[in-house]
């Protein structure tokens, strides 16, 4: 077939944040669904919590501590992780590599009260439903969290190596913050279902 | 529309600031297509592109349309899988108490036949299908995220593996392709049969999600210039809504499987009444995802009705707007209805009758999709090939099975009929009526593109009327045997019922349409190797993916095409408007915006990898494991990640890679 050029595309940029950018979307499916597993692992508890009159199913209460700071820790990394991102915005490789060191700790240390929080259910996951849900719950977000955390090392042994210097680059930080208050939301209905919702009736 | 209307205005590209800060690598530039001339463009770019050669590089490869030919094939060899399966059943069932198949082998069979059909064939070749022609259709040079794309490949295909091969050690699943428990459950599933089912289901639908993501993407950020979402094309749509279905109904599958296996493996108790959990639950969760299951197989199929009837009907669908609503509304109603498959669990009597209208609900949409078709045909001037007697076929055999699913829909017959062969006939002429006639449409229609050769029409006609012949006597009278109570999933039945002549002919025509199949294998090979050579656009017809040659090169557009309407080879007759100003020497893609697909970034494409196929056997070695021991999910995460990085790590030149 014939053809006429009709536009010229030789002045766009070579990468973009945000929204402009396909990876950005691309976290935004991968949210999306494991929101979805997260809503459905939700309902799945308040499902049968409704189905037993007395939910908890006679097992001790929870003791909420650990789950408590891992929920403070969670916000206040909120904090960094947003300034993180205006740096990587600019691209600024210097602020750029002290954040994503900061949001590395800052990951690894929720999960070491995590690992507290097991217990601290006091429950297994065999004795009964509710303490499947728990395990259930409480292992989904464990999960995020670890993989998150992983990726987050990676990127910033990365941006400290020569691959660094790359508008790309920057904008896979830009993506890992994102995905990283897409885990500290998540966790939020998860406290409240695991450690308040039983108490409440 | 000029050059000015899509690239004028925008902001100050950033890495032109960055710079400045010294922060980044200098932006290499290299070659441009601006200044070449045909021959040295398709130099450039066919070495740009090309899949490495030998073994590790077809391994590597990340080619859009080499990975979607390998899973049509690859879904094509599992339907033929499932179909032996089926003529086994039938001939078992032919005649009363026949001793072929004993009743632990048929509770194998029907479920392999359930399971491969459903997840190894419907949904994948679907997919597969929108691998192949989402790219080319909305004119870009791949999809989006194509390595993860290749690893969905890895895992699909392991996964429908892990299934055969436990089926070959007589260790396949024996639950039915949906498993309930407590069947499926510890107590009563003993061995290995249902962990293979659990672990299989959430292994495949990993891809099933990732093929999603990367087909949303592709479509939402690498249009054309020009493709506006009210000029994207109907099977485009079609596929974009089904991307949208798949990531919302999949998770709940994954969520049932993972809650069975984790009831077997560690003791958790999420369905087992005896300690707090309920049974009913994973109907819940499971219909939950399996009724949108039937539209992710119908919508791509209705997208490929509204490709192939204006191509033949040689003017533009009627209705295009109508026609995109209808779509998305059967995506969002879709959602509403599992309950419909729990009418015979004695649900609350007013959520029965709420989901009895809201299962009718849907023929709206439906109905506006089928009229639409038909004024198309109406005003056209239609030529009758092949694949427009195939759509006529989806006509006649999906009105059929949406009138006994109406019929389903009301509760006194569905607790009559529950678990007969009523059922069993309404839903292969809902799946068979509905995905399989369009999907064998479609092969007819893109074959020429994939190939570059024309199947042969005279074979094509007998393939349709043997298919047809076959198909409505093999399944028409199993309504009547269910009527008359004729149980599904029993492997016999006794002699005194008077069923054997009717089910001798049942048989008769599974056999007659399992051969059709074997006629249309026959024609797929024939085409490939002698087909008459088929040109770039030998229908005529008006989307992108007719724009290039037939097959398309590597990197499907020598320059981007830039669009003007829905039908953008009929409205440009002449010459074709392109874009220029892509490099040559590195796999540059046109990122555009999402609702008007104006040009936004130059941004680089994955280059060939072995590592997604490396992940993919580190994620299937896991999951295999893992039906004996939960440890595995602990061993297997330290090479999951290895490749994972390996995967994802740059190599070379920072701008180059990703
Ligand atoms: C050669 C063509 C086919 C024949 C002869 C055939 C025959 C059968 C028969 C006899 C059964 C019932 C077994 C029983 O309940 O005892 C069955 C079940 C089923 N078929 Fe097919 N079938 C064919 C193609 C398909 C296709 C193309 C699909 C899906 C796209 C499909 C999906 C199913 C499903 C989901 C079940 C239910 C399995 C279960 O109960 O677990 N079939 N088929
Ligand atoms: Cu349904």
């Amino acid at each position: 077939m014939n053809q006429r050029p009709a536009a010229d595309l030789s002045g766009l940029p070579t990468f973009g944040h945000g929204p402009r950018s396909p990876t950005w979307w691309g976290t935004l499916g991968f949210m999306a669904l494991e929101g979805t597993g997260f809503a459905l692992a939700a309902g799945a508890y308040l499902y049968l919590a409704t189905l037993w009159p007395n939910w908890r199913l006679s097992a001790p209460e929870p003791n909420h501590w650990p789950g408590t700071i891992v929920t403070l820790l969670l916000i206040a990394s909120l904090v960094p992780n947003h300034i993180l991102n205006g740096y990587a915005k600019e691209c600024a490789i210097g602020p750029v590599r002290i954040g994503m060191v900061v949001m590395s700790l800052l990951g690894l240390a929720p999960l070491i009260v995590r690992w507290f929080e097991f217990p601290a259910l006091n429950i297994y996951w065999d004795t009964n439903a509710y303490g499947s849900m728990l395990w259930v719950l409480l292992g989904l977000h464990t999960t995020h969290l670890i993989t998150d955390v992983g990726d987050t090392i990676v990127l910033t042994v990365l941006m400290f190596t020569h691959h660094g210097y790359s508008g790309r680059r920057f904008g896979d930080v830009g993506d890992n913050v994102f995905y990283w208050d897409f885990v500290v939301l998540t966790w939020i209905p998860i406290y409240l279902l695991i450690y308040w919702v039983p108490r409440l009736g | 529309m000029s050059s000015a209307d899509l690239t004028s205005e925008r902001d100050l590209p950033p890495e032109r600031e960055a710079s400045a800060k010294g922060d980044l690598a200098p932006e290499r530039d290299g070659p441009r297509d601006t200044g070449l001339d045909d021959a040295s463009l398709h130099r450039w770019l066919a070495r740009t592109w090309r899949t490495p050669p030998g073994v590790i590089g077809a391994l590597s490869s990340v080619d859009h349309k080499v990975i979607a030919r390998r899973y049509l094939i690859t879904a094509f060899v599992f339907l033929c899988l499932g179909g032996l399966n089926a003529v086994a059943m039938r001939i078992q069932l032919s005649g009363p108490q026949r001793g072929l198949i004993g009743p632990d082998l048929y509770n194998q069979l029907f479920t392999m036949h359930g399971v491969t059909m459903m997840f190894l064939f419907a949904v994948p070749i679907v997919q597969a299908t929108g691998i192949y022609l989402v790219p080319l259709m909305v004119g870009t040079r791949n999809i989006a995220f194509p390595r993860l794309n290749a690893f969905s490949y890895w895992v699909y295909v392991s996964g429908g593996l892990f299934a055969w091969v436990s089926f070959a050690l007589s260790m396949a699943p024996d639950v039915g392709w949906f498993a309930y428990v407590p069947l499926s459950g510890p107590e009563y599933g003993p061995g290995k049969r249902a962990d293979v089912w659990a672990q299989m289901i959430t292994y495949t639908e990993v891809s099933s999600l990732a093929v999603a993501v990367a087909t949303i993407v592709t479509v939402l950020k690498q249009r054309a210039p020009g493709m506006s979402l009210d000029k994207i094309p109907l099977y485009v749509w079609a596929l974009l809504v089904t991307s949208f279905v798949v990531v919302f109904a999949m998770p709940a599958v994954m969520i049932t499987s993972t809650f069975l296996i984790l009831d077997r493996l560690v003791g958790t108790h999420i369905f087992n009444p005896a300690e707090g959990g309920d049974a009913l639950l994973f109907q819940h969760l499971f219909w939950f995802f399996g009724h949108p299951e039937v539209y992710i197989i119908f919508l791509p199929a209705t997208g490929m009705v509204s490709a192939i009837i204006p191509a033949f009907a040689r003017r533009p669908a009627f209705g295009h707007l109508g026609l995109v609503l209808s779509l998305i509304a059967v995506g969002f109603l879709s959602f509403g209805l599992w309950v419909h498959h729990m009418f015979a669990t004695g649900l609350p009597k007013l959520g029965a009758s709420f989901f009895t209208a809201s299962s009718m609900m849907i023929a709206i949409p439906n109905g506006v999709q089928i009229f639409c078709w038909l004024a198309t045909l109406w005003d056209g001037r239609p030529v009758i090939r092949t694949p427009l007697l195939f759509v006529f076929g989806f006509f006649f055999i999906f009105i059929i099975g949406g009138l006994t699913g109406v019929m389903l829909a009301s509760v006194p017959l569905d607790l009559q009929v529950h678990d007969t062969y009523f059922v069993v006939a309404h839903f292969h002429y809902v799946l068979i009526g509905g995905s399989v006639f369009p999907l064998l449409g479609a092969a007819y229609f893109w074959f020429p593109k994939i190939t570059g050769r024309m199947m042969s029409e005279r074979l094509g006609r007998w393939h349709f009327w043997l298919a047809v012949i076959g198909f409505n006597a093999a399944f028409f009278p199993m309504h009547i045997v269910g009527l008359w109570g004729m149980p599904r999933r029993v492997y016999t039945y006794p002699a005194e019922l008077g069923w054997g002549n009717i089910n001798l002919f049942i048989t008769a025509g599974a056999v007659l349409f399992f051969l059709s199949f074997v006629l249309f294998a026959f024609n797929l090979v024939h085409g490939a190797l002698r087909g008459a050579p088929a040109g770039d656009n030998p229908w005529d017809a008006g989307t992108l993916e007719w724009a290039t040659s037939s097959p398309p090169p590597s990197y499907n557009f020598a320059r981007i095409p830039v669009v003007t309407n829905v039908e953008p080879l009929w409205a440009e007759r002449d010459a074709l408007p392109v874009a220029t100003g892509l490099r040559v020497d590195a796999r540059e893609l046109l990122i555009s915006t999402v609702a008007e697909a104006h040009p936004d970034i130059r941004e680089k494409s994955a280059t060939p990898s072995i590592w997604p196929l490396l992940a993919a056997i580190a994620v299937g070695a896991t999951f295999l494991y893992s039906i004996f021991t939960p440890w595995a999910i602990v061993w297997g995460a330290a090479p999951i990640a290895l490749t994972l990085i390996g995967w994802f790590w740059p190599k070379g030149d920072p701008e180059d890679e990703e």
